[in-house]
């Protein structure tokens, strides 16, 4: 027993107090029919052994690779601060403030996160987390729906894929999904929302459309019309769900400010591992008029007896504990840890810092397409990016993989998440960000340059400017 | 003791009838169970109640609870103070701490409700 | 409101001060947003606060010590199995290998952390009795989500789509009831027997070609084993429903009660409950699922896949037609189960079965303790956690479970859950766990004897609690009237649109 305190002596003198021989006898109660005797599972380990099986299995992973690998998840650098702040017992050993009077520090943080979540946002109401983006949006959508009272959603092509199962999953009883396509080619640019297509998906008269859920940036990287799908959405009477990345919101417009109702986006940016896949940070905001209907915990301020400031979870009435059947969602756990760490993330690297991260980001990306392009593989579509963006690479999958054995990860085969779209047979979704350098660039420049049978060209750099 | 001018369901509504219309509410003894009433959610004016069927939720901090139409009728009001002072249904639950003006659609109905002295009774009970 | 507790912080607004922060990213070249469209971009910053890095460590680790944790103390907190958080784990998930590992990385890139999920997978389905586990619910209510959708697909593949409703005990956790509204199901609540368990016979007449599936916490909220848990499974299938386990208490019967052995048909596993990964001030926690043979078609995607030449994968998108699919990104809360997984090659298969003995023996053993002080309504062996009652104190001096729960806090212990499970009047649902000492419990049984003492004696002092904490009772009332959600004196709500 690693962690158990108890003695043998311990132990008879708890029986002893309870009149009984041996700890069977509080098992009695399960049918013998129905008892299991032992766990097969392999014997305890001592920790300096279990510590070197752990250390080996992390080991097994390749993770030192110059990657351009985003899709939902991104590399960044974050402050030393941030982990040491979090590996506080006060912080992670802590369970939800239910009891506010000895969880102040955990109420003001969520508090506090909620608050830069709605600036970053420009949006009135956060929830104090959900599990994932994928989560966030599906919790979206269904808010759409109990507040329109209507049943149809209409949900971009180019949101991630990942969220777009999710929300199917989420929505399988009696809720539709239409999905909105990305134009081949016109005015908005190829790997965009179909606008033509979105007005006419809108203007089903029997079939009235209760949000319409589109990404920005977008799953391939490019940036949506969201002012004019805001308006296409509100004039039908929808509301307007957007999907966002938190870094972006440093330098691109945000939600609040083209009309969006509701918007839900992955927090992982935000200081936060990629960890294979979580825990990561579901953003979730909306409106002030929505209140009433975004699941997930909420923490107000508010005053304690003696009149001094304070933080409680209220409007908890939404919630499953207390409307258990007719509850907003049945979430329960969240992820305030990871809240935790947006939020001192975005304290110890401040506004400058994070526009810093998300232009520098930018520069780096606008010399990888530059550096790809002159190894021969062009961008896939035309339309403006941030930092991540889709280029055409013959025999796409056999090239990654071949590079991944140069030590470099081409970012994503689009065909392995999209098997069925023709256009993404051979394309990579690759990215930067201000981790990035000059001399990963120049070798995934190279590596492809020499697959592709080119020579390699000489590079212009970016140079962070000295200020 | 319960005003003796209204009659009462057994899910502690109210009902003040006033000619073709009647004035809807909870009672004391409600609202003191929910304990500080947070938010009432009430329907719209011009949509219609069945007798005993649920027209609106009200929410204290930790508790919800369901409000059911003593009579049926067309909603003509509903209290729009509410919205902004929910505790006045703690504090006058039988004045301004109102819910519901109806249309009624039936007055008979209001011989299925319990007189006051059934409802102290009822209360008595709990 | 000013800030005027000495303890207490001003917001990190409060504490901006412009021009403040730089020095932690280096600058990008002017133009580098030149090629974005001015109207895709922000037309002013965020007001984020503006600050350096020592007031926000001190910023953070005062607001710390507000909070109470299990590192700082006793934390009883029944169906919450707040035990402790083994620090090998917090090391071994930060590990470079394990933590910057991208989830769409090539499987032969991940080969490490996708063996530790197969194993975890294989050791979560021997714990439950189970035939397979997935691992990508996020909580334990995602993994009711899971299992409930799987059992909707599954009657469906039977052509039984008429099958609308679940059954749940009134003593349920409110998940249970959310849960089968958000997969469409109707919600059927049965009352409880006199004897706390399931009422069979009440289920039985429940039962039809309607019910969809049961679900069923074992041991109950009340910390009790159902007794009768074959009678109710048969009966379940008998009416060719399915039966689903909620996990959350099964610290009590690791080794002692297989829940798929014995006839469930699918559970989820808390891991932040029984397998010791933080609670993290509410989250993150993850819900693996297992499954017996009925629903493993529906299993979501994408699973781990063992394949015969001894390497791993995921399984590919469309690869598994039957499945439900997904209900988050990506494979599942990683860093998570890397916790959940030492934690059990720590234990073992006998370490784990002794951490159920300990902790039924230590929650009986403190209503051992207390009664007397308090009525505990179902008298009988317990199994993790009891729920002890404050009726008749209540009765007697006015004072209530959550003066009594207040109270606590200045003896220096965390409350129990209190007023759940519903069915019991001023109900206290201690939750102990393994991994507190002797001298705690006897200490925190002492605890609860003397506040009863001091209702009857000076309950002010009891309705007055806390006193030692860094804030008294808070107007909860206002909070929820006139919700304030966010720190105002910010411009993003206001700032003007850059169309």
């Amino acid at each position: 027993m690693p962690y158990g305190p108890h003695t043998d002596a311990d132990r008879q003198r708890m029986l002893a107090a309870l009149g009984i021989d041996h700890v069977d006898e509080l098992f009695a109660d399960i049918p013998p029919a129905l008892r299991a005797t032992a766990l097969d599972l392999p014997p305890p380990e001592p920790e300096l052994e279990l510590s070197r099986r752990l250390a080996s299995l992390a080991n097994r992973n390749l993770t030192d690779l110059a990657s351009f690998l985003g899709a939902g998840v991104y590399r960044h650098w974050t402050p030393a601060a941030v982990d040491q702040i979090l590996l506080r017992g006060e912080w992670y050993t802590a369970y939800t403030p239910y009891q506010p009077e000895v969880s102040q520090g955990t109420l003001q943080s969520i508090y506090e996160y909620q608050s830069l979540v709605a600036e970053l946002m420009a949006l009135d109401v956060v929830s104090a987390s959900h599990y994932d983006g994928a989560a966030a949006t599906a919790e979206a959508a269904l808010m759409a729906c109990r507040q329109t009272r209507r049943r149809r959603v209409l949900l971009s092509h180019a949101v991630h894929p990942h969220y777009r199962e999710t929300l199917r999953t989420y929505f399988g009883h009696g809720l539709e999904v239409d999905e909105i396509p990305v134009v081949g080619d016109g005015a908005a640019g190829p790997g965009s929302v179909d606008l033509a297509a979105l007005e006419r998906l809108l203007a089903e008269s029997d079939r009235p459309v209760a949000g319409v859920v589109v990404a920005q940036p977008n799953f391939y990287g490019l940036l949506e019309p969201m002012a004019r799908i805001g308006e296409l959405a509100h004039a039908a009477g929808a509301l307007f769900v957007a999907v966002v990345e938190p870094v972006s919101l440093a330098v691109l417009a945000p939600p609040g400010a083209y009309g969006a109702d509701i918007a839900a986006g992955e927090g992982q940016p935000l200081g936060i591992a990629p960890q294979f896949g979580g825990p990561y940070l579901g953003l979730l905001a909306s409106t002030d008029a929505l209140v009433r209907q975004i699941p997930g915990r909420l923490v107000g301020m508010t005053t304690d007896l003696d009149g001094k400031r304070a933080y409680v979870m209220t409007l908890r009435a939404r919630e499953q504990d207390i409307r258990r059947d007719r509850a907003a969602s049945n979430i329960c756990t969240n992820q305030a840890l990871l809240a935790l760490a947006a939020s001192v993330y975005l304290a110890t690297i401040g506004p400058h810092g994070l526009r810093d991260v998300a232009a520098l980001g930018a520069a780096r990306a606008t010399e990888l397409e530059d550096a790809l392009a002159a190894a021969g593989a062009p961008r896939l579509h035309p339309g403006p990016y941030l930092n991540e963006f889709a280029i055409r690479v013959p025999d796409a999958r056999a090239v990654h993989r071949r590079l991944l054995e140069r030590g470099v990860l081409a970012g994503l085969v689009l065909a392995d998440v999209e098997p069925d779209d023709p256009a993404l047979t051979d394309a990579l979704l690759v990215c930067a960000t201000e981790v990035t350098t000059g001399e990963e660039i120049d070798r995934f420049a190279d590596a492809l340059s020499a697959e592709l049978g080119r020579a390699p060209a000489a590079r212009a750099r970016v140079a962070a400017e000295v200020r | 003791m319960v005003p003796t001018d209204l009659r009462y369901t057994k899910d502690h509504e109210w009902v003040r009838a006033d000619g073709d219309q009647a004035t809807i509410g909870i009672t004391q003894y409600a609202a003191d169970q929910l304990g500080d009433i947070v938010f009432v959610d009430l329907p719209e004016a011009g949509r219609s109640v069945d007798q005993f069927a649920t027209f609106g939720v009200v929410e204290s901090v930790k508790a919800v609870s369901d409000l059911f139409a003593p009579v049926a009728g067309e909603i003509v009001e509903a209290n729009p103070a509410l919205a902004g002072k929910p505790e006045l249904v703690n504090r006058e639950p039988y004045a301004a701490g109102w819910m519901l003006r109806v249309r009624l659609a039936d007055p008979k109905q209001l011989d299925e409700l319990l007189e006051p002295a059934a409802y102290d009774a009822l209360i008595a009970e709990a | 409101m000013g800030v005027v507790g000495e303890r207490l912080q001003p917001s990190l607004f409060e504490r901006s001060r412009p021009g403040r922060g730089d020095g932690k990213i280096p600058h990008p070249p002017r133009d580098a947003l030149e090629r974005i469209p001015p109207e895709a971009r922000r037309a002013a910053g965020p007001a984020l606060p503006e600050l350096n890095e020592p007031e926000v460590v001190r910023h953070y680790v005062n607001l710390s010590q507000l909070n109470f944790a299990i590192d700082t103390g006793f934390y009883p907190l029944g169906s919450c199995t707040m035990k402790f958080n083994p620090k090998l784990n917090e090391w071994a998930a930060r590990l470079p290998g394990f933590a910057f590992l991208h989830p769409l990385a090539p499987d032969e890139a991940a080969q490490g952390t996708l063996q530790l999920l197969w194993e975890l997978e294989r050791a979560l389905a021997e714990i439950g009795g189970m035939q397979e586990v997935t691992l990508q619910p996020a909580a334990g209510a995602q993994g009711e989500l899971t299992g409930i959708l799987m059992i909707r697909a599954y009657h469906r593949s039977r052509g039984e789509g008429e099958r609308t409703e679940v059954l749940v005990p009134d003593s349920s956790h409110g998940t249970n009831p959310a849960t089968a509204t958000m997969a469409g199901f109707r919600t059927i609540t049965i009352p409880s027997a006199a004897d706390g368990g399931v009422d069979v016979e009440a289920f039985r007449a429940a039962l039809g070609p309607r019910t969809a599936a049961v679900m069923i916490t074992n041991p109950s909220t009340l910390g009790l084993f159902e007794k009768r848990i074959g009678e109710l499974l048969d009966a379940v299938h008998q009416a060719g429903a399915l039966a689903y386990m909620d996990g959350a208490n099964l610290n009590a019967i690791l080794g002692r009660f297989k829940p798929g052995a014995a006839g469930f048909d699918a559970m989820h596993f808390n891991v932040h409950k029984t397998f010791s990964t933080p609670h993290g001030g509410g989250g993150p926690g993850a819900g693996p699922v297992g499954v017996g043979e009925a629903l493993l078609p529906f299993l979501p995607s994408p699973r781990v896949l063992h394949e015969p030449d001894g390497t791993f994968r995921l399984e590919r998108p469309g690869e598994r037609p039957t499945s439900i699919g997904r209900l988050r990104s990506f494979v599942g809360n990683t860093g998570v189960l890397v916790r959940a997984y030492a934690y059990i090659r720590a234990h073992g298969g006998s370490g784990l079965r002794q951490v159920s003995d300990d902790a039924v023996l230590a929650a009986n053993y403190l209503k051992h303790l207390v009664e007397g002080a308090y009525e505990i309504p179902y008298d009988r062996p317990c199994k993790h956690e009891f729920v002890a009652s404050a009726s008749s104190l209540h009765k007697r001096t006015g004072v209530r479970t959550l003066d009594i729960a207040k109270r606590l806090i200045d003896y220096g212990f965390h409350p129990p859950t209190i007023y759940f499970p519903l069915i019991v009047d001023e109900a206290m649902l201690i939750e102990p766990t393994e991994t507190e000492s002797v001298d705690t419990l006897d200490a925190f049984a002492a605890a609860l004897i003397a506040i009863a003492g001091e209702a009857e004696a000076d309950p002010a002092l009891v309705t007055g609690a806390p006193h030692s904490a860094p804030v008294r009772r808070l107007d909860e009332a206002t909070a929820a009237r006139q919700p304030n959600l966010r720190w105002r004196p910010m411009t993003g709500a206001q700032m003007p649109c850059p169309d």
